[in-house]
Parts: structure tokens; C-alpha cells; sequence
């Protein structure tokens, strides 16, 4: 290590909290060499961000600076005046934010928004070909006209080129990205993460990389560190950390990321991810773990050092290095459960349009499919594909304008209201979003007991007990019933949304984006549970989702979307492998994966 | 490199901008044509008879009729509304019912309210004059120093004043200044012919009447428009790119506060037209205000119909100045939806 | 839900409880301790303050402690009765347009918005011009003035809680939309329309109030504190409490509610945070 070049980012012993008490973040140590990317990876309540926010000496308002010292290309930035400050901000190092469209100032033409950052650092050299040359460098040089667009005329790829041309203006040394690349499309994903490589490699640009998707940070970074509950767990090459992780946080974290590559049965994480205020005694990560014992609880375990450059904090991590990958539950891939030939959802030339007005958008064209028996088929596609749109329009949302859905051999009226009170019973689905899936003024058990009540038919007391055998079934505590929705964390909110599905006893489960809004690991508890779910009650399965890893853990058959139309369909394996149509092609080719030697 | 297409302004079927300012428009004219009947169907098919209202109780049957016919009102419901709105769409107001009533031949409205007009147009543009600056001032201060003991001064006395009706503080500060300390007059009688600027001392307190009722409620919101700005992910940005705070605060947070401060503003004002009829009867000072108020409680149905309608066109437009206003500051606006 | 208490313990609602508890006390039971008939003169007219009479007499002698004791009801009824009218009317109204979204839904906003660009007090006054002064008119007109903008932001509150997942799931289960408001929909959009209301019933007083000042709504000898404000303004510098102590009332009774309806809005503001989103932030 001694002949390496002085790092470029020195963070020592951070430590911040809220002005009200409660730690955030404590005692992160890092470096960063030049040109290296260092993945901040972690969940919510891991105090990436803050750590992040702290590299440009701020904090946001509630948070205070506890202790601990960053230096970046030598200069320290904690404690430093707020006039030294803002020179070093931009020029010493950057900031890249995670929501672009929300980043930037909504009045300000584009190239104006990157004339202010030259300005506010190089006075003398603010010009027309400055600004221009930073364009360029982000791709964005082709359009003469850009620099005079406002935001909102921009996509969200091009908003994200803009504010890296920002970061890089003043050629900074160092360059913080907080999740610049969630919200865009997977494809836009790849070009970006592209061009950060590209900023990397050509002009020599050290990053701290901030993300919660392990897939991600695996394909860029140099080092990785992983924080859980305010602390570091596990920091080192990046290769070693996926290929080999010895903290038993990261190692279920990288088991639980879905990888199409190769399916395997995922493992969730169970509990949920430790808030801010809530560290217990000893290490954080007892509550979940599977090789926690006594003295786990007892002290906070130190940073052990596995190689000199790996360390690990965990006081059991040598036992466990020897300890081999868990066995799997021995589902490798989706197995496919014998399903009976004729179709219980068939799904004809389908149009829908959404009117806005006197305009009428066409979202969904000419779509057919069909879905068995018991099986699990994945509607994929990016966003405006239209698969959320044919989700509700099977659930009786939203009427499609064209071609028709029959359910069990007879075709389906357009809206809930006009069907049979079988097939409302029989078909039903669980959204996206869990803070708005549930109703926060009713109990968790009066939002179970609803369908119960009003599809089954059964009276007060039946619904009751029934009430609890669901809860059993979605993995909960039966007194989570007795609790209102914004008591339960996200992951516990979609259980109860999926128990109260399931209390219909559906044949058909539309599934839309059930766990896009979730933490990775919780994704995975989640995911396991509908697995199971479907092969123990024989469920039909719509599984609605962007994530292609997820569909490989889940499913037995994919239909591809893109922009409206049905672009390629069949076995996950026939598809994933080898895919006939050239816009899947271009979606796996870009869908972040594992590599391959990753632990599992 | 696939860039977003955009639609070349020549392929647009009409400028957004022209679509905008149509639709305002066309808004404007609408909510007027309600009014007119809303302020016709008040006063004249209300009252069931007009003429006798007019007249009182103790009025002659013949009386009664005579006025009638003068007033119109034998003839049938939608011709006295469109003669009414098409003479006030050229400058005729008609007559005063009252003035009618006692046997005048003509008893224009116009020759009534000349000179009150102006005096409500110099109070209300003092006040305006004031109140602007003062609202986006106060209210920007309280959102900068948000929390710190200048916000809380700020919005607590705006709290206080924004519950208090006009008259109440009207009566509050002649007890304050006249009562007590005796440096203003209790009243603002201005002779007719006389302009209201040659004793301003009579001014002070109407204006600062107006002024602290209508400041509160535009503060208030301003700071709420200004604190929401100064929290956004842009502004936030803008700092960490290591722009002065100078910078941030004016070309970040004002310039996008500005759009929704114009249209608080635009909304103040048009509470300033409640307020100056209540005040202008408190302190006695003769403008459109005062004037209405007597009209009303003599039932003086020919005099409310035109002053009522005259207010509610400065009231539509202010609106729409301040939709153009929005449209200048705004360049989402200017885009197709 | 710990929310709906939480607001007391700011300062500020604590305080504004207190006084809109101790005002409306006042004006609702005070004339059983009022010491004289409000309306019966009992002295000489415009007297000082005394052991007698503690704030004096007004321009025609009556007590004006015991006017003040009387003198609350009427302006606290008349405006509580107009703005709930005005909120049965609006609700109704803002319910149906932003759950159905149906083809009348632009034609209604429409209304409301040029209904909304008419000034208030104007509309009371050609509507007082033409029906004469009386206690229907004002409560039928505030109503009127109050229910667009009270439509306005249930449609908002409305559209926002209909595209949530528990209303969807509760139409994919097919239950009539009747249910659907009722139960899901009318428990979620209280909040937002808590918050406007406090704002709103100050402004009926206010302008209810500033109605009876301008001698057009309730007509002497009623008791009124407005009336008593402009019945004895010109006396001002004699017996200042015969319009002082009015005014002092209105003025505690609209701060009041101004600031616990602005403890009220910021406690509810932050109740319905998810914990997670929270802690995302960090």
C-alpha cells in the first residue's frame, strides 16, 4: 500500500446525528484513490446519504456533525467556513443528485444552470465554448439548440447528462453521485452508468458511488463499502466483496439480489432495516441475522481486518469464511408446476387509450395472451410499456377500448362493478405503492376482513378467525392485525395487502409492481412469499414488473412489453436465454447483473 | 446519441402562448357575463317588485307605477338585461332609482360616482403602492430566517391581524391615534370636487387600515409560496455546486417564488376591494365604497346594479393581469401541455 | 391516533383553544350573568365605567357589560350555521366530481372557478340590494360564498385519495361508489379539509360581522358586538369601552380560532409520514 498515490478522499472517523440526540451515522472510515469508484452501499436507515452529503461538508437541516475528519486531494472539509466551502464545492468535489428533474432550477435554461457553476469557480473562463465543450463531454453536444432548453423539454436521461456536466465543469478531482440513476429507465440506466465509466477511465475522476442496488455498484465500483444502521460492516475490493462477502448482512444481500442470469430461489432478509434512534446494543444486525449468538448483543464488534485491504465487522467472521455458501432450498430455477392445458385467462387483441381531454393516448395495442392454470406468467417492460395498464384493466380498473379479456371461458365486463360477484372474487390484485395500499384510518384486520365480508360473504365471527389464519399465512404476527397501517413498515404493509388478496381465495393474482418500492432484502422476503404462495395454493400468477432478475425467480412464462405493444413472449428460459426480439435483446443487454463469480 | 424529438414550433397548430391568453380571455368574458346576470337577478327580479321596494312601504300604487315605467320594468325580463348590459358596455350606467323616485327626469349614475371613483382609485393605489413591496419584503424575510426569531415576530403579528376584520382595526387605531394620542383625524370627509391629496393626514389612517388587514394574509402566503422554493431539491443542488447564497437565494428561490407570490398578490388585492368598501364606511370617506353601501341600505336597486358591476370587472381583471404576469414568469407555461 | 391531540401541546393551539374556549363561553352562556336588559337604557347615555356599570353605557344608555354578555351569539350562530351549509353544499358537490371524473366534472369546476372570481362581499350586498336585510339572507348568502371554495379543495383531496391503492382495491371488489366515498375515501380527505376549515369560519364571522357593522345585517336594537362597534363609533372619544370591549372580543375570538386552526394544520401535517419514508431520507 505504501507506494500507492496519496488518496484522494480521506474520510476518518465520521460521525454525525440529529440535533435532537439519536446517532446517524457513526465512526465511517473510507479512502478513495484517483480514478477509482467506491460503492456507498446500503438501505434505508444505513445513513448513506448523509455520509454522502457530508464528503461536501453539508448537512441537512436536523443534523449536526458529530466528530471525525474529511479530506479531499489533501484540503479538509469539515469545519471549514462557509465561504471555503462553497470554493471547494464544485471545484474540489462535486455533487450529482439523485433526482434530476427535481435538481434543476425550473427557470433556468440548461446552459445558463451550467454557465452559474463556471462562474460561481472560474470567472475568467465562463463562456459560450466552456459550457458547450461540458455538453459534449456528456454527449449532449449534438443538439445545438440544448443549451437553450429548459428542464421540463428535457428526458430524464438528458436532465442526468446535465447535471454530470455540471459536476464536471470545473474538473474536480472528485465527484459524489447520490442513486443518479434510479427512476430511469434500465436502458438509460446502462448509457449513463456508460459515461460515468467513461468520466472515470478519460479524465482520471474519482467518484463515491452512493446506491442501495448491489448490481449496480457491482458492475462499477472499484471498492465497495457496506453501511448498515449508521455503521461500516464490510469495506474492500469490490470483487472480493461479491464474489466472497464476510459480513453475514452483505452475504444476504447479495443472495437476495434477483438475477436473471441465474435463478435461484431468493432469500430474504427477515426483520426490517434498523432506523435511526432504534440502535440496540452490540451490533445491529443481531435481529436478522442467522449467526447471531450471545455475544453478538453484548459490544459493538470492531472493524477486523480480513486482508489488509477487507475488513469485516463482525465478531464471528473468521467461523463463517469457512462456512461455505448456505445451500440453497434447491429450487434452481422456476420449476414448472403441471399445468392444465386450457387457459383461465385469455386475453384478445386488446387496445386501451387513456383520454386526457379531447387528446386520446393509445397505451396498449393489439395484445393477446393467455395464462394457465397455476402458472406464473411476468409482464415486463420499462416504464409506459402499458403493463401496468393491462393489470387493471384485467382487475376491472380501467376499460380497454378494443379486443376483450375472458376469464374461465365467459368475456369479462370492462369495469368491477358489472361483473359477477364470482369473477371479482376470483380475480383480484396488489399495487405498487404499500404506503397507499392499505387505508390508513381502518385497522389491518378491517381491511383484511373487507373482501371477507363483501366477496365471501362471511359473517363477523367467521371473518375474524379467518382474519388470523391469513396473517399466519402472509408471515405476520397475528397482533399485527390490531395495528394501524402506519405502524408497519413497508414490507409488512405489502404482506397485508397480499393477505387481503388472498382472502378472496382468488384463482387469478395480478401482482403490479409489488416490490419496486421496496428494499432489496425485504423484495426478497416478499418474493419468496408469493413463490410459495402460488405453488401451495395453485395460484395463476400476472407478475407486472421491470426487473428481469425478478423474473427469472418468479416466473414461468414472460411476455415482453415495449411502448404498447407485445414484443415477445414465451418460457422464461427460452426468452431470457435466447431472445428472438431485438428490443429484448437491448433490455438484457442492459439489465444490470451479478457477475458471475458472485456468491449466492 | 438519440436526443429527445421536439416538435418544431412551425409544426404546432396554434402558439401555446396564444391558446393561453385565449382561454384566459375567453374566462374573463365568461365570469363577467355570470356576474352581470348574478348582479341583475339581484336587483331586479329578487325584490319581486322593484319600484316599491325602491319607494318603500308607505308608497302610493301610483307612485308606484310611475317609477316602474321609468325604471323599466314592465318591459319583459331579458330585454331590461340586455338593454341594461349593452348600455354599460358603452358607458352608460343608467339611472339612479332613487334619484328617479324623486322625480328627476334623469338621474345619471355616471354624474354620481365620478368623483367617488377617483377617490377609491387614489386609496386603493396608495395602498397598493405600499402593500406590495411590503408583502414580498416581509414575507421573503420570513422565509428566509424561517424559525428564527424575525420569522416568528413576523408571523405572529400576521396571524394576529389576519383574524381582525377591517372595521375592528379601523376602530382599534382611531382609538390609538385619536382618542389617545390625538395626532389623526377620526374621519377622512373629503368635500366633493376636492382631491383626497390635498390633506393626506386624512389618508393615514384609512390606508394603514387597508393595509394591515390585507398585508397579513398576503405575508402569510408569500412566505409559505417562498419557504416551499427555498426547500427544493434545486436549491439544495445549487448550494452543493458551491454557488454564492446570494446567487441561490435571487436567481434560485425568488425567481421561482416570484409566479406563485404574483398570483397571492393578485389575490390580495382583490380583497382589497372588500376591504375599501368597509373601510371607506368606517372613516366616512366618500368613494365607490361608501357609496355603495348607502345605494344598498337606501335600496337604491339603479345604482347597485352599475357600481356593482363596475367593481366586478376591475375584480376580473386584476385577475387576469396576474395570469399574464404568471405566463411572462413561467416558462412551463409557454410550452405545449 | 395520536395526531389529534398532538396539536395541543404546541403553544400556540394551547393558547388559541383557550381562547375561542373562553369566548365562545362567553357568548354562549354569558347572558345568563348579565347583570342588566341589554336593551333597556339605565342611565345616563355614554356614562364612564363605574362600580355600577363596568364599562359605562353606549349612545343610548344601556349597560354595556351586559350588551357584551348578549351581544356574541348571534354573530357565532349565524356564521357556525352558514359555513356548515355552505360545507353540506360543497362537500357533496367536491365528493361527487373528484371520485366520478365524469363529463360534468370540468363543466362544475368551471362554475366554481367564475363563481369564486366574484368578490364575496359585493355579492352579499346585491344580494342584501335586492332580499332585503334579514338573517336568511345572510346565512343562504355566506353559504353560497363559501361553498366553491370549499368544493374546490375536496375535489382536490377527492382526486388525490381516489387513485390510492385501498379506494382501487375497494372498486375492484366491485362495492358501489356510494360505499366507496363513504367509507374510504371521506376518512382520508378530512385532514386537508380540517385545515381549510379553520380559515374559512373565521372568514364567515368576518364577513358576517362586517355585514351588521355596515348596518345591513342584523338591525338595532339586537345586541350584536358588531353593531355595537359601529352604533357607537362617533362617540369613540367619549365612552371608548362602549366600542373598545366589542371589538376586543372579535378580535380574541378570530385570533383564537386562527391559531388553533394553524396548530391544528401543522400537527396534521406530519402525522401521516410513513416511518420508512422517514428514515429514507437518511
Amino acid at each position: 500500500m505504501s507506494d500507492a498515490p496519496a488518496p484522494v478522499v480521506q474520510v476518518e472517523g465520521l460521525s454525525l446525528g440529529l440535533t435532537t440526540g439519536d446517532p446517524v451515522v457513526e465512526d465511517v472510515s473510507f479512502t478513495v484513490g484517483a480514478g477509482q469508484i467506491l460503492g456507498l452501499v446500503g438501505e434505508s436507515g444505513s445513513g448513506k446519504t448523509t455520509t454522502a452529503l457530508a464528503l461536501l461538508g453539508y448537512t441537512r437541516r436536523g443534523v449536526e456533525l458529530r466528530g471525525g475528519s474529511v479530506s479531499i486531494s489533501g484540503q479538509p472539509i469539515l469545519g471549514q467556513g462557509i465561504s471555503n466551502l462553497r470554493n471547494l464545492r464544485g471545484k474540489v468535489v462535486s455533487y450529482v443528485p439523485q433526482d434530476p428533474g427535481g435538481a434543476l432550477n425550473p427557470s433556468l435554461r440548461v446552459g445558463d444552470a451550467v454557465m452559474d457553476v463556471l462562474r460561481a469557480h472560474r470567472a475568467g473562463a465562463a463562456s459560450l465554448e466552456s459550457v458547450k465543450a461540458s455538453l459534449e463531454r456528456v454527449e449532449l453536444g449534438a443538439d445545438p439548440r440544448l443549451p437553450r432548453r429548459y428542464p421540463h423539454q428535457l428526458s430524464g436521461g438528458q436532465q442526468q447528462r446535465v447535471t454530470i456536466a455540471m459536476a464536471c465543469v470545473c474538473d474536480p478531482p472528485v465527484a459524489v453521485l447520490d442513486e443518479p440513476t434510479t427512476g430511469l429507465d434500465v436502458i438509460t440506466q446502462d448509457r449513463i452508468l456508460a459515461e460515468l465509466a467513461r468520466l472515470r477511465d478519460d479524465d482520471g475522476m474519482a467518484m463515491v458511488y452512493v446506491s442501495h442496488d448491489l448490481a449496480v455498484v457491482a458492475k462499477m465500483a472499484d471498492r465497495i463499502v457496506v453501511m448498515y444502521a449508521g455503521r461500516v460492516v464490510e469495506s474492500g475490493p469490490a470483487d472480493e466483496v461479491i464474489e466472497r462477502p464476510r459480513h453475514p448482512y452483505t452475504r444476504a444481500l447479495v443472495s437476495a439480489i434477483p438475477d436473471f442470469r441465474r435463478p435461484r430461489a431468493l432469500r430474504g432478509i427477515p426483520g426490517v432495516s434498523v432506523g435511526v434512534g432504534e440502535w440496540p446494543s452490540g451490533c445491529a444486525f443481531v435481529p436478522r441475522c442467522r449467526y447471531a449468538i450471545d455475544r453478538c448483543s453484548e459490544a459493538l464488534p470492531e472493524l477486523s481486518a480480513a486482508t489488509p485491504d477487507h475488513s469485516v465487522r463482525c465478531i464471528r467472521w473468521r467461523e463463517l469464511a469457512s462456512e461455505g455458501a448456505d445451500p440453497g432450498d434447491g429450487r434452481a430455477a422456476a420449476t414448472a408446476v403441471e399445468a392444465e392445458d386450457e387457459a383461465l385467462l385469455q386475453v384478445d387483441h386488446l387496445e386501451v387509450e387513456y383520454r386526457n381531454g379531447r387528446r386520446r393516448n393509445t397505451v396498449v395495442h393489439d395484445v393477446s395472451f393467455a395464462i394457465e392454470s397455476g402458472r406464473c406468467v411476468a409482464l415486463v417492460g420499462e416504464s409506459g410499456s402499458g403493463k401496468t395498464t393491462i393489470g387493471r384493466c384485467l382487475a376491472g380498473l380501467h376499460p380497454p377500448s378494443g379486443g376483450r379479456i375472458l376469464f374461465d371461458g365467459s368475456e369479462l365486463a370492462a369495469f368491477a362493478r358489472n361483473r359477477p360477484l364470482a369473477a371479482r372474487r376470483r380475480i383480484q390484485i396488489v399495487f405498487q405503492n404499500p404506503f397507499e395500499s392499505l387505508n390508513p384510518r381502518h385497522k389491518v384486520s378491517s381491511s383484511i376482513e373487507r373482501p371477507l365480508r363483501v366477496l365471501r360473504g362471511l359473517s363477523q365471527g367467521e371473518a375474524r378467525t379467518e382474519v388470523g389464519e391469513l396473517l399466519d399465512r402472509a408471515k405476520l404476527p397475528r397482533r399485527v392485525g390490531d395495528r394501524f397501517p402506519i405502524e408497519l413498515s413497508g414490507g409488512e404493509r405489502q404482506r397485508v395487502a397480499i393477505a387481503r388478496a388472498l382472502a378472496a381465495k382468488p384463482d387469478l393474482l395480478i401482482c403490479d409492481e409489488v416490490t419496486s418500492a421496496l428494499d432489496v432484502s425485504v423484495q426478497a422476503a416478499v418474493l419468496e412469499l408469493l413463490s410459495e404462495l402460488q405453488r401451495d395454493l395453485r395460484l395463476s400468477m400476472l407478475f407486472i414488473t421491470h426487473n428481469l432478475g425478478v423474473v427469472a425467480c418468479v416466473a414461468d412464462s414472460v411476455l415482453v412489453m415495449d411502448r404498447g405493444s407485445l414484443r415477445e413472449s414465451g418460457t422464461v428460459a427460452q426468452v431470457l436465454n435466447t431472445p428472438a426480439d431485438e428490443y429484448t435483446q437491448r433490455l438484457l443487454s442492459a439489465a444490470p447483473c451479478l457477475p458471475d463469480g458472485a456468491y449466492s | 446519441m438519440t436526443t429527445v424529438a421536439e416538435p418544431r414550433a412551425a409544426d404546432r397548430e396554434v402558439s401555446p402562448v396564444l391558446a393561453f391568453v385565449g382561454r384566459r380571455l375567453l374566462g374573463a368574458a365568461v365570469s363577467l357575463l355570470v356576474a352581470s346576470v348574478l348582479i341583475f337577478i339581484g336587483t331586479s327580479v329578487l325584490p319581486g317588485n322593484a319600484a316599491s321596494v325602491v319607494l318603500g312601504r308607505g308608497a302610493t300604487p301610483a307612485a308606484v307605477q310611475k317609477l316602474e315605467k321609468q325604471m323599466h320594468l314592465n318591459k319583459p325580463l331579458t330585454t331590461q338585461y340586455t338593454n341594461w348590459l349593452g348600455g354599460f358596455v358603452h358607458g352608460d350606467l343608467g339611472d339612479s332609482s332613487i334619484g328617479l323616485a324623486q322625480g328627476q327626469k334623469h338621474a345619471p349614475v355616471w354624474a354620481l360616482i365620478s368623483d367617488p371613483v377617483k377617490n377609491s382609485l387614489i386609496l386603493a393605489l396608495i395602498t397598493a403602492l405600499f402593500m406590495i413591496p411590503l408583502s414580498l419584503g416581509l414575507g421573503a424575510i420570513a422565509a428566509v430566517y424561517a424559525g428564527r426569531p424575525a420569522d416568528h415576530a413576523i408571523s405572529i403579528m400576521s396571524l394576529a391581524a389576519i383574524a381582525l376584520p377591517e372595521f375592528v382595526i379601523g376602530s382599534l387605531l382611531v382609538g390609538v391615534f385619536f382618542v389617545w394620542l390625538d395626532v389623526l383625524p377620526p374621519v377622512a370627509i373629503i368635500p366633493p370636487g376636492q382631491s383626497p391629496l390635498s390633506d393626506p393626514t386624512k389618508l393615514i389612517l384609512p390606508v394603514a387600515t387597508l393595509l394591515l388587514a390585507s398585508l397579513a394574509a398576503g405575508i402569510r402566503m408569500v412566505r409559505a409560496g417562498m419557504v416551499e422554493t427555498l426547500q427544493a431539491e434545486y436549491v439544495m443542488a445549487a448550494r452543493l455546486n458551491g454557488l454564492s447564497e446570494r446567487w441561490v437565494l435571487w436567481r434560485y428561490a425568488m425567481r421561482n417564488a416570484l409566479a406563485p407570490s404574483v398570483q397571492v398578490l393578485a389575490q390580495n388585492l382583490q380583497w382589497l376591494i372588500g376591504g375599501i368598501i368597509i373601510t371607506e364606511t368606517v372613516f366616512a370617506y366618500p368613494g365607490l365604497g361608501s357609496l355603495l353601501v348607502t345605494a344598498v341600505g337606501n335600496r337604491d336597486l339603479g345604482v347597485v346594479q352599475s357600481v356593482a358591476m363596475l367593481i366586478a370587472v376591475v375584480y376580473v381583471m386584476l385577475n387576469l393581469v396576474a395570469d399574464l404576469i404568471v405566463l411572462l414568469l413561467v416558462p412551463k407555461l409557454r410550452e405545449p401541455a | 391516533m395520536t395526531g389529534r391531540l398532538r396539536f395541543m401541546r404546541s403553544f400556540s393551539g394551547a393558547v388559541g383553544v383557550t381562547i375561542v374556549v373562553f369566548v365562545v363561553a362567553v357568548a354562549i352562556f354569558g347572558r345568563y350573568f348579565a347583570p342588566y336588559d341589554p336593551n333597556v337604557p339605565v342611565t345616563a347615555p355614554l356614562s364612564p365605567p363605574s362600580s355600577h356599570y363596568w364599562l359605562g353605557t353606549d349612545f343610548l344608555g344601556r349597560d354595556v357589560f351586559s350588551r357584551l354578555l348578549y351581544g356574541g351569539r348571534s354573530v357565532i350562530t349565524l356564521a357556525a350555521l352558514a359555513t356548515g351549509l355552505g360545507y353540506l353544499i360543497g362537500m357533496s358537490v367536491g365528493l361527487v366530481a373528484g371520485f366520478s371524473r365524469s363529463r360534468i366534472d370540468p363543466v362544475l369546476m368551471r362554475s366554481v372557478d367564475v363563481m369564486l372570481a366574484f368578490p364575496p362581499l359585493l355579492f352579499l350586498l346585491v344580494l342584501i340590494s335586492g332580499a332585503g336585510t334579514g338573517v336568511q339572507v345572510l346565512v343562504i348568502g355566506v353559504a353560497v360564498i363559501q361553498a366553491p371554495g370549499i368544493s374546490r379543495i375536496v375535489r382536490t383531496a377527492t382526486l388525490e385519495v381516489s387513485v390510492r391503492g385501498y379506494v382501487e382495491a375497494a372498486i375492484a371488489r366491485g362495492e358501489r361508489s356510494y360505499a366507496v366515498i363513504v367509507r374510504e375515501v371521506l376518512p382520508n380527505i378530512m385532514a386537508p379539509v380540517l385545515v381549510d376549515s379553520g380559515l374559512r369560519f373565521t372568514y364567515s364571522i368576518l364577513i358576517i360581522a362586517s355585514v351588521n357593522f355596515l348596518g345591513l345585517g342584523l338591525q338595532p336594537p339586537a345586541s350584536d358586538w358588531a353593531l355595537m362597534i359601529s352604533d357607537n363609533r362617533q362617540y369613540i372619544a367619549i365612552q371608548a369601552w362602549a366600542v373598545l370591549a366589542p371589538a376586543a372580543m372579535i378580535a380574541l375570538l378570530t385570533i383564537g380560532i386562527n391559531l388553533t386552526g394553524d396548530a391544528i394544520a401543522r400537527s396534521l401535517g406530519r402525522s401521516y409520514v410513513p416511518k420508512t419514508a422517514r428514515s429514507a431520507v437518511i
